[in-house]
């Protein structure tokens, strides 16, 4: 964790600080009863703690880690879906670095390619789209993950390979969007939360005004955010100030990134190549309604889901999380990493049980790294 | 693979598939510019844009550029960005 003295405005930062910790009081919001403010980007999380905004905020607020970590919702039937499609001798599959050690049910795609399948990582599917150009022999898989700020590079591509009539690339498209799983988690009786501090990065491609219906139907406020530790503070202060003063809306922290009706371009390539599946899995919170992408028809030559007959195109499936992993509940907000019985035990970034582990964005593996690991060491 | 990238762009590659040539931290990477496209791609020339999984997605200043990688780097997500690059070049070049 950083000291606010090492950040790069240390006067700003706490200045932040000081009228946080007023407001906070003004509020009323203790240790006891405190504000809960979910933070919905993993990178956010992942910030959070390694500058240590949550030990440098008062006690009166709680950050509640939301669904924002794409590697962390991918439910282990998808893993072992890609697993199957490597598997296939004329397939290339590339994926992102950050999915190599999802533990599947069996295994992870690093062990499938340990074992011999054809994976390789790639920094972004226009590596994949190459790939499918020099080997024309081959089938070339692109695994598609993320949210709002990966769809467009997927969809692009896609569109790419169609003027390019590229016969032998496909997604595997695994897509999935921001604002279904926020309001599933706001009709949870079980959730407690004041307030939100929503996604830069997605926000920047999708604009703010598909977060309305949490201030207009929910009555909650909602600030998106830079990735800035000064920018974190800054939303913390916002979200609080809408609280004190009874309001509800939706603020833009990040205007300099994120324009209010997002990217154009991205967006017409999104609605142009990808529709909503009336439902998809996300592991920890299960099915979601409208919450994933699927293929167009129109490209359906592109999508890996109808070319070897997988995944949602197979029908039912049934998936069990691994004995003894809380995710769920770490991830809905109702227990902390360190209270899963398998934390820093049967789960470590390096041999990870769930997925919240995997990444760096996941809650349980930010925990580990920032000193939540110190929790689990046994009393001398 | 979330968190965006800042480099500049100094070359058009492909205008064919709206493809530059951008510097990110000193490594030379292939981006799509699509998204920041609004008049003349040599225009874009220059710029700093925020690059996601190889596309430019928002064309921004100097000064951001410069505080966003501040943070990138603290986070080390700057240097999984570079190393995600170089696995992408590496994948092209692994023999079939
Ligand atoms: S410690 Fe591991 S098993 Fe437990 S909730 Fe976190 S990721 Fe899941």
């Amino acid at each position: 964790m950083k000291y606010a003295d090492e950040f790069r405005d240390p006067t700003a930062a706490k200045a932040l600080l000081a009228r946080i910790a007023d407001l906070t009081d003004e509020i009323g919001a203790t240790s006891e009863k405190p504000v809960h403010i979910m933070e919905i980007c993993g990178g956010h999380t992942h910030a959070i703690f390694r500058y240590g905004l949550d030990k440098l905020t008062p006690d009166g607020v709680e950050f509640i880690h939301g669904p924002g970590c794409p590697v962390c919702v991918l439910p282990m039937a998808r893993v072992d879906e890609c697993v199957q499609i490597a598997a296939r001798p004329e397939v290339i599959f590339t994926t992102f670095g950050d999915a190599m050690r999802v533990p599947g049910t069996k295994t992870s795609l690093l062990q499938a390619k340990a074992a011999g399948a054809d994976i390789r990582m790639v920094y972004s599917p226009l590596d994949a789209l190459e790939l499918a150009r020099r080997n024309p022999e081959r089938e070339v898989v692109f695994f598609g993950l993320g949210f709002e700020t990966t769809t467009p590079s997927t969809a692009l591509s896609i569109q790419q390979a169609a003027r390019e009539e590229l016969t032998n690339f496909s997604v595997f498209c695994n897509h999935i969007t921001v604002p279904p799983p926020i309001k599933a988690l706001l009709d949870d009786p079980h959730m407690l939360l004041d307030g939100f501090v929503g996604p830069g990065h997605v926000s920047m491609v999708i604009g703010t005004h598909p977060y309305d219906f949490i201030a207009q139907d929910y009555g909650k406020p909602i600030v998106v955010a830079g990735f800035e530790p000064l920018d974190l503070l800054q939303s913390v202060l916002m979200v609080l100030q809408q609280i004190r003063d009874g309001r509800a809306e939706v603020e833009n922290q990040y205007a300099r990134v994120v324009p209010e009706h997002g990217n154009p371009v991205s967006i017409a390539a999104i609605a142009d190549v990808y529709e909503t599946r009336p439902s998809f899995e996300w592991r920890g919170l299960g099915e979601i309604d409208h919450s994933g992408l699927r293929i167009r028809a129109k490209y359906s030559p592109f999508d890996a889901e109808e070319k070897f007959g997988i995944g949602y195109a197979a029908g039912e499936r049934s998936v069990q999380e691994p004995e003894g992993c809380a995710c769920g509940a770490v991830m809905t907000g109702r227990l902390k990493p360190t209270g899963c019985p398998q934390f820093g035990k049967g789960c470590t970034p390096e041999m990870p049980l769930g997925a919240l582990m995997v990444s760096s964005e996941g809650a349980c593996a930010a925990y580990y790294q920032y000193g939540g690991a110190r929790a689990v060491e046994p009393a001398e | 693979m979330c968190l965006g990238i800042p480099g500049q762009i100094i070359a058009i590659t492909d205008p064919a598939r709206q493809m530059a040539m951008a510097d990110v931290s000193g490594v030379r990477r292939a981006v799509n510019v699509a998204p920041v496209l609004s008049g003349a791609m040599e225009d874009l020339i220059g710029k700093w844009a925020l690059i996601h999984v190889g596309f430019a997605m928002a064309l921004i200043d100097e000064d951001e550029a410069e505080a966003t990688l501040q943070a990138l780097r603290d986070l080390g997500e700057a240097q999984e960005a570079l190393e995600a690059m170089a696995q992408g070049q590496k994948a092209l070049e692994v023999e079939a």
